[in-house]
């Protein structure tokens, strides 16, 4: 169709579809972009005005209502902050242990080799699978459901997720200073403890604080392990109210008060890994200046 | 001093037993920390492990009642106590699949945005702003999905989807029924917008791994942004890429709060996607506490059982397809 | 000068290092004079910090590191199995090129060390880390702050803490590698006049570049090669009358 044009010409026409063809593509990735953003101010948007709507003292100091009256959250905030702190001090220590095994005893070992991989997978494994293996070696042989089956739970997504950041952090310390502990005749496990972990310390505490975020807005695992519970109760021999689970029972209801606390409960799980997280990036940002 | 100098070597010879008894005291305690460590990693494999023979075990009285049956039928009569579980399987398959159809596009465009046009300045706030997306627990997803978006769908978008491509000819009946807002299309929507941030983070740190000299070899070349990354960084990157799909393929497979607000909890295979369905997670969600008697429980375990192998197939594909571009990057 | 018949510290005899399949070490033997300053130079690469890192066994840390022949400190070989590692590192010290000072307090960076090997009261563990820190010629500069992170010293500062620290468990040997390439020159100054002092106690092997330095500071000198040892002798026969060519161009600088 060009023939009869020189060739600078069909170079130059050639250009102009290319560059089309460039502005099309780049025009959709912003697109792309603006279609992200424009999620999460939707979704932030509506959680903020309708959390903060029904936001009031009241949803700190009362427990949770009978369908159809006013009341709050008491008991469900109470059950989340004990089976978080379970969870926390029940998984934490085990995946720094293995962290730290993988990063300073197995390192290239197949049994490392094995661990990390098999630790990857249950990173992102479906956590209401967590839920059903809890309440098959926990909640059925004990007869019921329970506060402490729930920590149980989260105990278990914690692990991978501090196995994981503490065995990046350990990588990180740098090994001349290793060697210089050993230098000195220092066995090893002195070495790891007050040496190594006290180098990688604001990375490892980072890494707790992403696990806390993680499991303060699980649900899954949580619908048959502590179950639920309307009344407060601190017993983690008993079934236990937790912010998710309240929030699932009361989002799906067709009662106007339960929906508006529903809506307070999401907003104060958000504001809750919001926080964690900054906190979490200030942190790392300041050790590292 | 004193006493070394008048005879060196006894004295540090006394000195050096001295220093061997205060290190043998550490023995134990060394021994004792490194044992620790070793059993914590073992404690992994064994909570691996006790997932599998757990749910194997609970899920065995659905397995051996219905048999192959189980994975094959649609029927789930908690009554007369018949259970497959074809529709729940069914309901996933199909809205991880539309999900990731809405989200890899989207994804991979925010992060070419991301790495190749974005002035520096605003690189860092949308880097967090993704971050912060991926950082919302699944049940906020949930939540919004049910109150914002089904009723959204349903007064404006469901009608019209019905009003036109319901009657167009062959994808005609993906589109028919009434708009229930809730339902597959629905589920999908929200799972999309959930692994949109994972798909985008991992993608856009794979397009970092690519060499600036690569890249700008070609742009010497006179290449347009889009043939560079067309030609160079997703070749470049492609099993970085795939992994990264795969992972939010798992994610989106065993997501449960996210979903199950919005599915509409029917144990039926229907061909609209504006219909309510299930998936393996939402019915167990649904419906584990109320279940009455073993045969139903035991189903339920079966569902997720299955729901686990798939994931772990999946997650296990991705990660060696991470870990062979991290070897290649490490070579 | 001729070389008097001192007192053998350590004796190297036929030393191969493997890393994985490769030869580092290709049989290396020579003495190190107890009370003296043996100083290791050669051109990258070519063995002086392995040879350094077989003398406390540091290799141990890495899987696939393996040393053969024999290291004989005081006659005993330490290269055996049942050669109690940690016993042989609080024997013979070591200092790196970077400064490595501990995450903890000045002073515990000092006490730590000395905790491993002996309960001293408070009085006599304070005593103790002045004496390091004098030692080292830091004592006036942090006096007044051994609380203070040791991370927050200067450079040369931390690495001259670092060497009291390695001094405070009084060793028998000092290994020194490259212990001033990350310093100024004050620094460096001050970092080989301690070497001078603490030659009076300790015998002391040093790996350096830095030609002049080795000849301020050594006694004897040791030069390397590609794994094997060239030239080993008193330092100013070394420096003025080499009797390999390799040598003479490696000090005269024709290459390296």
């Amino acid at each position: 169709m060009s023939h009869d044009l020189g060739p600078a010409v069909r170079d130059m026409r050639r250009y102009a579809g290319r560059a089309r063809r460039n502005r099309v593509w780049m025009g959709l990735c912003m697109a792309a972009t603006a279609f992200g953003l424009a999620m999460l101010g939707l979704i932030l948007g509506a959680l903020l005005w309708r959390g903060f709507t029904a936001l009031g003292p009241a949803v700190f100091t009362q427990t949770t209502p009978p369908p159809g009256a006013a009341g709050g959250l008491l008991n469900a905030i109470v059950g989340s902050l004990m089976m978080s702190a379970i969870g926390v001090v029940a998984g934490a220590p085990i995946g720094v242990l293995a962290g730290t095994y993988l990063a300073e005893y197995g390192r290239s070992s197949p049994l490392a080799a094995v661990v990390r991989f098999i630790n990857d997978i249950l990173l992102s494994a479906p956590s209401i699978v967590v839920g059903l293996f809890v309440y098959e070696v926990a909640v059925r042989p004990m007869g019921h459901f329970s506060g402490l089956a729930g920590g149980a739970a989260l105990a278990v997504i914690v692990v991978p997720v501090v196995l994981r950041t503490t065995e990046d952090m350990l990588r990180l310390v740098p090994t001349q200073l290793r060697e210089a502990a050993y230098a000195l005749g220092m066995p090893r496990s002195l070495v790891i403890r007050r040496i190594v972990y006290a180098s990688a310390r604001t990375g490892m505490i980072t890494g707790v604080m992403l696990a806390v975020a993680r499991i303060s807005g699980e649900t899954a695992p949580l619908l048959f392990t502590a179950l639920n519970n309307q009344f407060f109760s601190a017993d983690l021999g008993a079934p236990m109210a937790s912010l998710p689970a309240v929030i699932f029972q009361f989002a799906m209801s067709p009662y106007k008060e339960w929906q508006d606390l529903a809506w307070a409960g999401a907003l104060l799980i958000t504001l809750t890994v919001l926080a964690l997280s900054i906190a979490a990036r200030a942190l790392t940002a300041r050790s590292s200046a | 001093m004193t006493d070394a100098s008048l005879h060196p070597s006894r004295a540090l010879a006394t000195a050096t037993a001295d220093r061997a008894r205060a290190l043998a005291r550490h023995r134990i305690p060394d021994a004792v920390f490194a044992a620790l460590t070793r059993a914590a990693a073992l404690a992994v494999l064994v909570m691996l492990g006790g997932v599998i023979v757990s749910l194997a075990r609970g899920a065995w009285p659905a397995f051996s009642a219905f048999g192959l049956d189980f994975l094959t039928t649609s029927t789930w009569n908690p009554v007369k106590e018949r259970f497959g579980a074809l529709a729940p399987i069914y309901g996933t398959v199909v809205t991880s699949l539309i999900a990731m159809l809405i989200a890899v596009p989207v994804g991979l465009g925010i992060a070419v945005f991301l790495t190749e046009l974005c002035p520096r300045p605003l690189r860092r706030p949308i880097g967090i702003a993704v971050e912060l997306l991926a950082g919302i627990p699944s049940i906020i997803y949930g939540v919004w999905g049910l109150f914002v978006l089904a009723p959204f769908l349903q007064e404006t978008v469901q009608p019209a989807l019905i009003a036109t491509l319901g009657r167009a000819p062959l994808i005609g009946p993906l589109f028919e029924g009434p708009p229930y807002g809730i339902g597959l299309l629905t589920a999908s929507l929200i799972l999309a917008v959930m692994v949109l941030p994972f798909i985008t983070s991992v993608s856009r740190d794979v397009f970092e791994t690519v060499p600036p000299m690569l890249k700008e070899s070609a742009y010497g070349l006179g290449c347009t942004t889009w043939e560079v990354v067309r030609r160079v960084v997703l070749p470049y990157t492609r099993a970085g890429v795939i992994g990264g799909v795969m992972l939010g393929l798992g994610r989106a497979l065993g997501e449960t709060m996210a979903v199950t607000f919005v599915i509409g909890n029917a144990h039926k295979i229907q061909a609209s996607l504006l219909a309510p369905a299930t998936t393996i997670s939402a019915s167990i969600a649904n419906e584990f506490t109320e279940a009455v008697g073993d045969l139903y429980t035991a189903s339920l375990i079966a569902l997720g059982l299955i729901l686990f192998v798939i994931t772990f197939v999946v997650l296990a594909a991705a990660r060696l397809m991470l870990m062979q571009l991290e070897r290649r990057q490490g070579a | 000068m001729t070389v008097p018949a001192l007192p053998e510290k350590i004796t190297v005899r036929d030393l191969r290092f493997h890393y994985g399949a490769s030869l580092a070490l290709k049989g290396v033997s020579l003495p190190l004079h107890e009370r003296r300053v043996t100083a290791f130079i050669g051109p990258s690469g070519c063995g002086k910090s392995t040879l350094l890192r077989v003398l406390n066994r540091m290799y141990d840390l890495y899987p696939g590191q393996r040393a053969e022949g024999e290291v004989l400190l005081d006659g005993h070989n330490i290269l055996g199995r049942d050669v109690d590692v940690n016993l042989l590192r609080a024997r013979v010290g070591m200092v790196f090129q970077k400064p490595t000072p501990f995450p903890m307090s000045i002073y515990d960076n000092i006490a730590f060390g000395v905790r491993l090997y002996e309960d001293l009261p408070r009085a006599e563990m304070d005593a103790r880390v002045e004496a390091a820190l004098r030692g080292a010629a830091l004592w006036d500069e942090v006096k007044d702050k051994l609380g203070a992170s040791g991370l927050s010293l200067s450079g040369g500062q931390q690495q001259r803490l670092c060497i009291a620290r390695s001094v405070a468990v009084q060793p028998e040997v000092i290994l020194l590698d490259e212990p001033c390439s990350a310093l100024d020159p004050i620094s460096t100054a001050k970092v080989e006049e301690l070497i001078d002092e603490l030659k009076e106690r300790y015998t002391i092997a040093i790996v350096t570049h830095n030609m002049q330095q080795a000849a301020r500071v050594s006694d004897f000198t040791a030069f390397m090669y590609l794994g094997e040892l060239i030239e080993f002798g008193d330092t100013s026969t070394i420096f003025t009358a080499p009797r390999h060519k390799a040598t003479q161009d490696y000090i005269t600088g024709r290459f390296g």
